[in-house]
């Protein structure tokens, strides 16, 4: 059983489709923990610190990067095969068929620009949080502590910059998982013709729903920082 | 030297014939059948159910198909139905009944035994095909479904929406595939066979060539059967497809093999009219619309005109202008006639000037009265797709306006001679389907088509070819580096390199063109002796002229559709002179086959049982020779042959 | 009605193709458009040049072999239709039509726009059929089948096996086709007995000739002329996963 997940093509698929959902229920939970920090700055400082440097938050971390490099890695995969049987001679004339959506003719576009959006985010986040704290420090490059997680949301999302870069993650995020959502469900064969347009309904409030989760703290703290007397905090 | 033919009909009753002659037969011992090799060219029905069943039963059979897969044969195109004495209606249908409707509708020109076999065997086809996985119509109570046909007046016909030939072709198919993997069967396609190869009087392989890279190839075998189905294109324009042709059984018949009956062709009643001189094929609309749909035309010559000119749409000419001429003319079959009469009543109504469209060759079927009966969404459901098929082609919506139909060639009855066990009057050469001449007498009914083709392949020919096979058993390999190979090889060599090298002025499209107009004026739906006579010259002349004046383009060892068509043109050329010459010799009207100067006072064809109840055989003598002409009497114990009557 | 056709000329397979450009003039919006390039061909031949090599038997949309791809579509203009179905009167008058053989590796070019399409056998002789053997099955009616699976199977066998779908799928993927007949003899009893064993054959088949990954896009049912609907590939999915399961 365990080779038909490398040696066949609709086991590599069941493999994309299950990382896929895995990747989602996280995001999904990462959603709701980073609207806590809309709420009250402690909350969400509380919930850093039980997500701090123990040995389950580890876990779960490396549990989440490898699906992510499963996910991406199958998806590398894939896709060379999928070049590879479309030959060398490309037609000189192509055209969007009907009913087709552009998201899922270029999913792994819009992977790579998810996966630059987890270096940025990476970077921006765990490198000053979790990884302070398997480092042993008490203080990051900011020299903010490593569970103020949400003095550094208001600091990160005080840059211009990057509240458009991750705005952008979150557009790309987004194509991906309205069709993502849906295909996983047909990946492992839940759908038919009656279900189709649910899960396509389904993918698009997930999809929404997670973009509007994720884009309201990066606006809401922008305005902030930018017009501190904006949200009744005068 | 005339044919000595031996049908060998066994004896006995009607009903015990096939029984009594199954026990009779030989059989080869499973070790031995592995030592035996069968050729069968053409992947049809009858050819890819052939070819299953004898790998199954241990031959080593190879198959070889001109497209480029053998599920794309034009079996495919079958639409309507097949034909089986089920009784599952209850509606007192039998095998005598199916055996009764196929002779009267083949106007008593076929054999009552062979008949009589078709129809016991039809029931196990059906079986056959739905253990095969064929998705048949169901009921809601989850039974099988028919509806009825052309010809019956009683409701045996299964199908598989509208396209029954394509399930049926595709289980076969099926079949087939399963034989390719075990290793029993092996496949060419892409290949065509260009002679049949004979020594010691029997036949011991083909010299196919290979239409991708141009090569000749030897196929040896114990026995060769050939399954190429019939030879409709010789009209240019007709419902077969583009690259069925009739010069596999044409090499047959080169090589000594009787050809039976040629001169009947059916014309099938519901065609999308010709529109221009640019077409290259007429698309069939399946009889099964007659099922529901009425034919007519206007009853009065100035609404014809004001149809003709766009002044007045068909559907408003009133109810009472209207010609329902089936109807009037056969009540008790309506518009559910045989093909023969419905064409021929056609041609009628046309040629006393009330055809509906500019070319005056157009009659209506209209669908008015069943939308109003059944309601828009039932008719949607039983023939949608053949709706939206003809609007494709025509624009016009047939729930707005009636179709437009007019008869075209579909079908040819004659073909090689066979006896009993379909084996050819050359001993080895066998041929099954619609490329032998048996079954369906001078018209065949619809549905029956597909009830042929897989009879002869699943439950005849596996039985019948053992009986000359158990004689083989000594029989070595067949060696193909023998003097006869190579003289069939390089007859086929040299007659590329002469169509290659006459470099014309004429396509071979041209000159088709050309025979198709000369047999559809001529050898059409009716053929008078003067008409005959013309169209022998006339084709004799266009031969000559094809030898002297076709271009070809293109090389022989290369895919080359050029050559490919150029090589069947040159058979249909002696081909149609054939048709002419026996539809000149059969002084009757019968079935597909009506002469002018033979008919009733209604117009119907008349027999001439007393001079005319034989299978005409003929035998080739050369290109420019008159064939000769050897009579097989087509005796009726068991029924009364009467004129057939389709009106009470 | 005047067009200008850009076709791609190959010489065989080893060859490299190229467009080359031709005119055809005084066409009739009811012709269709294998008769159109019918009329090319026979000009061509006149001219003394090679006739364009394309495939094509019924010209009825049923024996699917027929297969150009037409202004970037699989089968041209139209919905649910074989090229042999599409009509002049779709295009405009003066255009420019660009026709191309099927691009995809396991389909490669023998000549012009003639491709092997042998693949799709291969994959059908791995399993796409019931093990019954002739004359050994019981009576038509023995097993009732309701009308709704019998439908269902019909839909997904209405498949030509025309190649289309591969060949619109960015992906070079033949699932739309295996799924057509997996899931057709998968709605029937018949079918049913050896449906772990067909499911997993034909896949491992499909994969072993270099077809591609479905990445459900829906560019195959979008395209194919007998408009067979992804459901099926869903219906295999689940046939082999659970094949595998119980490996």
């Amino acid at each position: 059983m365990s080779c038909f997940l490398t040696n066949s093509s609709l086991g590599k698929k069941l493999v994309m489709s299950l990382t896929g959902c895995f990747l989602v229920l996280f995001i999904l939970f990462h959603m709701s923990m980073n609207l806590a920090a809309l709420v009250s700055a402690d909350a969400y400082n509380m919930i850093c610190a039980f997500l701090g440097a123990n040995w389950y938050a580890l876990v779960g971390t490396l549990v989440l990067a490898g699906g992510v490099l499963l996910h991406f890695a199958y998806a590398l995969w894939l896709t060379y095969n999928n070049y590879q049987a479309r030959g060398k001679q490309r037609y000189a004339v192509t055209v969007q068929e009907k009913g087709v959506d552009w998201a899922s003719k270029n999913m792994l576009v819009l992977g790579w620009i998810i996966i630059a959006g987890i270096a940025l985010h990476l970077c921006n986040f765990w490198a000053k949080m979790q990884l302070v704290e398997l480092m042993g420090e008490h203080t990051n490059s900011l020299g903010l502590s490593p569970a103020d997680g949400a003095s550094l949301i208001a600091y990160t999302f005080s840059k211009w910059y990057y509240v458009v870069l991750y705005l952008l993650w979150l557009v790309a995020l987004w194509f991906h998982l309205t069709h993502g959502v849906w295909s996983m469900f047909q990946t492992v064969g839940w759908a038919n013709d009656t279900w189709y347009p649910r899960l396509k309904c389904l993918a698009n409030i997930v999809a929404t729903l997670l973009f509007l989760g994720f884009a309201a703290v990066v606006v809401v703290f922008f305005i902030k920082s930018a017009c501190p007397c904006c949200c009744g905090a005068c | 030297m005339a044919f000595k033919l031996d049908a060998k009909i066994p004896a006995g009753a009607l009903a015990d014939k096939w029984s009594n002659h199954k026990a009779a037969i030989k059989v080869v011992s499973p070790a031995n059948k592995r030592k035996l090799d069968i050729i069968i060219v053409g992947t049809g029905l009858g050819g890819a159910s052939a070819a299953a069943s004898l790998g199954e039963l241990g031959y080593n059979v190879k198959v070889f198909c001109i497209q480029d897969s053998p599920r794309r044969a034009h079996s495919i195109a079958a639409q309507g139905g097949i034909n089986a004495a089920k009784n599952y209606q209850n509606d007192n249908d039998s095998v005598y009944r199916l055996f009764y409707d196929t002779i009267k509708g083949g106007d008593y020109r076929a054999r009552e035994a062979n008949v009589y076999r078709l129809a016991e065997v039809s029931n196990l086809i059906i079986d056959q095909c739905v253990a095969q996985g064929v998705p048949f119509a169901r009921e809601y109570g989850g039974l099988l479904a028919n509806r009825s046909f052309g010809g019956a007046q009683v409701s045996r016909t299964f199908y598989a929406r509208g396209q029954t030939g394509q399930q049926l072709l595709l289980g076969a198919y099926a079949a087939l595939n399963k034989e390719i993997a075990a290793g029993s069967v092996k496949s060419y396609p892409r290949h065509e066979m260009l002679d049949i190869v004979i020594e010691d009087g029997e036949a011991k392989g083909i010299i196919a060539r290979n239409l991708v890279t141009g090569e000749i190839e030897r196929h040896g075998a114990h026995a060769v059967v050939i399954a190429t189905g019939g030879y409709g294109n010789v009209f240019f324009l007709s419902t077969n497809a583009m690259a069925s042709n009739g010069s596999a059984a044409f090499q047959c018949y080169r090589k000594g093999a009787g050809f039976a009956n040629p001169c009947f062709t059916q014309i099938h009643p519901t065609c999308i009219p010709v529109h221009g001189d640019q077409q290259s094929k007429l698309t069939l609309m399946s009889e099964s619309l007659r099922n529901d749909g009425r034919i007519w035309v206007p009853k009065k010559i100035e609404d014809v005109k004001a149809i003709r000119s766009g002044a007045k749409k068909p559907s408003d000419i009133a109810e009472e202008d209207r010609d329902y001429y089936l109807e009037r003319r056969y009540p008790a079959f309506g518009n559910l006639v045989p093909r023969d009469v419905a064409s021929r009543a056609a041609k009628e109504r046309c040629d006393a000037g009330f055809g509906v469209n500019e070319t005056g060759l157009a009659v209506f079927l209209d669908f008015k009265t069943a939308i109003e009966r059944l309601g828009k969404e039932i008719i949607k459901q039983r023939y949608g797709n053949l709706f939206d098929m003809y609007e494709e082609i025509t624009d016009v919506s047939p729930y707005e306006q009636p179709m437009q139909i007019f008869p075209a060639v579909h079908y040819t009855m004659g073909g090689i001679w066979v006896d009993y066990n379909l084996m050819t009057t050359i001993p080895g050469l066998y041929a099954i389907g619609e490329a032998n001449f048996s079954d369906h007498g001078a018209n065949r009914l619809g549905a029956s088509a597909l009830m042929q083709g897989l009879a002869d392949g699943y439950f005849v020919l596996p039985y019948t070819i053992g009986d000359y096979l158990s004689k083989k058993i000594q029989a070595p390999k067949v060696k193909t580096d023998t003097k006869a190979f190579d003289e069939a090889e390089k007859s086929v060599k040299e007659r590329i390199a002469k169509l290659l090298s006459i470099n014309g002025k004429q396509s071979v499209d041209d000159i088709h063109k050309k025979l198709g107009h000369i047999m559809w004026e001529n050898v059409g739906m009716a053929r008078t002796k003067e008409s005959l006579e013309r169209a022998i010259t006339e084709i004799q002349a266009l031969r000559k002229e094809f030898w002297k004046d076709v271009k070809v383009v293109g090389k022989a060892d290369d895919f080359n559709v050029e050559l490919e068509k150029a090589l069947r043109l040159a058979d249909f050329l002696e081909l149609g002179e054939l048709m002419a010459r026996d539809a000149l010799n059969r002084e009757e009207s019968c079935g597909g086959h009506f002469r002018s100067e033979h008919q009733t006072e209604e117009g119907e064809a008349l027999r001439h049982d007393d001079k005319f109840a034989y299978a005409a055989v003929w035998e080739y003598k050369g290109m420019d020779q008159a064939p000769e002409m050897t009579q097989e009497a087509l005796d009726y114990e068991f029924t009364h042959r009467a004129q057939r009557n389709y009106k009470d | 009605m005047n067009f200008t056709l850009k076709i791609w000329r190959q010489k065989d397979a080893k060859s490299q193709g190229a467009f080359e450009t031709y005119k055809v003039e005084n066409i009739s919006a009811d012709t269709s458009f294998l008769e159109m390039l019918d009329i090319l061909n026979n000009d061509l031949v006149h001219q003394g040049k090679e006739p364009v090599a394309f495939d094509h038997d019924c010209r009825e949309g049923i024996c699917g072999m027929c297969s150009l791809h037409i202004d970037g579509r699989a089968h041209g203009p139209g919905d649910g239709a074989t090229t042999c179905q599409i009509y002049m009167r779709k295009f405009k008058d003066g255009a420019t039509i660009t026709i191309e053989p099927w691009r995809s590796a396991a389909f490669p070019v023998i000549k012009d726009l003639v491709v092997n399409r042998g693949a799709y056998d291969q994959i059908l002789q791995a399993g796409g059929f019931v093990s019954v053997r002739t004359n050994s099955v019981p009576d038509g009616n023995a097993i009732p089948i309701a009308k709704a699976d019998a439908d269902e199977s019909m839909d997904a066998a209405a498949c030509v096996g025309c190649g289309a779908c591969a060949a619109t799928c960015k992906n070079g993927s033949a699932m739309l086709f295996v799924a057509a007949r997996v899931s057709s003899l998968a709605k029937l009893p018949q079918g049913r007995v050896e449906g772990a064993r067909r499911a997993k054959a034909m896949v491992a088949k499909m994969d072993e000739l270099g077809f591609g990954n479905c990445t459900n896009t829906g560019a195959c049912q979008a395209e194919c002329p007998k408009q067979i609907s992804i459901a099926h590939i869903a219906r295999l999915n689940r046939e082999f996963l659970s094949a595998k399961l119980d490996d």
